[in-house]
């Protein structure tokens, strides 16, 4: 088992899980709640993610975040390294692909919330933000905890975007999916199966805790 | 110049209204599809008309000619409807104190008190919201919109579906504060010994004001007919 590669991934996952609801939830409440035209353009560019190959994805973003490119200078000047073949990299490839997997639970949840309740805590004097925070993220729990699960699932099994903008370099930017390449190629068929049935458990797991907390919200008086 | 002078189009609905509330309660009759939940939704802020000017208080909350719009929340009304939308994941209490604002931890304290209990709601103050009655609801949505001393309260039906003890009970709590009221109603007997104003309405047009007894006078077959759909 390749336990850097263990640990990069989690970290990975973790950093793009709270990024994605950091950036998320606002989208996801923006979306939801506006009567904008441009509003179905916003969403089919979130959700777009999911239809793309991961290798278009990532080859685009090594494009952009490479030195070839003014934004790709732009912040290797800033972070002093390029984004390309960094974890930092990675973590942007990874909010990008895994968006929608935040916007879309989250957006569901917020236009679940009977629109009278949001109209009562603007009548009571409630700033969108006090009715974000206290009438919409309470009400929307359940969906906030779905996205993170998936966000996070998601990314643990990321590897097109991955290999593209990060390559495969020990430490920085080699997680678990792409040392599960590299043992196959290596035909160390047993770690590969090991590690795999990680990423298997990892999943299964976050998806059983998952409807757990479903079955528990729908019979509250069970 | 009335108080109230409202121009809107909704689809091919259009409400064109204006009145002055003159005494303490105004009293909205008329049939289904007349523009009433319409009226109160715009005097509350949550629909900006196409025109038109409200005056409520002395205070100008709309005017679209010189562009003034004082959006909902800062108008000082309060709005409940047939359905009370209280806040489910919180206590009643929390529900109560929600719009309360500018009193120290005390007086916010005894405001709450003081409400729940005009509406004989101070016993479910520690319930969660998603606990109570359709009528125990009721009581509380009152006393949240009234938490925060509206100037102005609008009701569109809100004793829709409560026995008549009830009704009165909560009509005579209603009566004595000194809140101004805008009353949504299909119920005559409701609002028979009350200082109210009558504003029939009809396909969003202001058919009669006036003290009740002299709309009854006037248009008593109208009303009735509109009270029986």
């Amino acid at each position: 088992m390749d336990l850097q590669a263990l640990w990069l991934t989690v970290r990975l996952a973790a950093t793009t899980t709270f990024l994605l609801l950091a950036l998320g939830i606002p989208l996801a409440f923006w979306l939801a709640s506006t009567r904008a035209h441009w509003r179905p353009l916003i969403e089919a560019i979130t959700t777009l993610p999911i239809l793309l190959p991961p290798t278009v994805i990532g080859f685009y973003l090594l494009v952009l975040l490479g030195p070839h490119t003014g934004f790709g200078r732009f912040t290797a000047r800033i972070l002093g390294h390029p984004l390309v073949f960094s974890f930092s990299g990675l973590v942007v490839g990874s909010v990008i692909y895994s968006l929608p997997f935040a916007v879309q639970p989250l957006a569901a949840g917020f236009r679940a919330i009977d629109p009278a309740l949001i109209e009562q805590a603007r009548l009571l004097g409630a700033s969108p933000l006090r009715t974000l925070t206290s009438v919409l993220l309470p009400l929307s729990a359940h969906s906030i905890v779905a996205a993170a699960a998936l966000c996070f699932t998601h990314t643990i099994g990321e590897f097109g975007v991955v290999l593209m903008i990060g390559g495969d370099i020990p430490g920085a930017t080699r997680t678990l999916s792409i040392a599960i390449y590299d043992q196959v190629q290596d035909f160390s068929y047993a770690v590969a199966n090991r590690t795999s049935l990680l990423l298997v458990g990892f999943s299964a797991l976050a998806l059983v805790l998952l409807y757990m907390r479903r079955s528990g919200n729908e019979n509250p008086h069970a | 110049m009335p108080d109230i002078n409202i121009q809107h189009r909704l689809g091919r609905f259009s409400l064109d209204v204006e009145f002055s509330p003159q005494n303490q309660w105004t009293v909205i009759f008329g049939p289904s599809g007349a523009g009433k939940s319409t009226l109160l939704r715009i005097v509350a802020g949550l629909i900006q008309p196409d025109s038109g000017r409200i005056q409520l208080g002395g205070r100008t909350l709309l005017d679209t000619v010189n562009r003034i719009y004082v959006p909902v929340g800062r108008r000082s009304i309060g709005l409940v409807t047939q359905q009370p939308a209280l806040f489910p994941h919180l206590t009643v209490r929390d529900n109560v104190a929600f719009g309360i604002r500018h009193l120290d931890r005390d007086r916010r304290r005894d405001r709450i008190i003081e409400m729940l209990r005009l509406f004989g709601a101070e016993p479910l103050a520690d319930q969660p919201a998603n606990h109570l009655s359709g009528g125990e609801r009721k009581r509380v949505a009152l006393a949240r919109a009234l938490a925060p001393a509206p100037d102005f309260l609008l009701l569109d039906e809100p004793l829709a579906g409560l026995d008549d003890d009830s009704a009165r009970d909560i009509l005579s709590s209603l009566l004595s504060l000194r809140v101004r009221l805008l009353y949504v109603s299909h119920d005559l007997a409701e609002i028979w010994r009350m200082p109210a104003d009558v504003i029939l309405l009809d396909s969003g047009r202001v058919a009669a004001v006036g003290p009740l007894q002299q709309v009854l006078a006037t248009h008593r077959a109208q009303l009735l007919r509109h009270l029986s759909l």
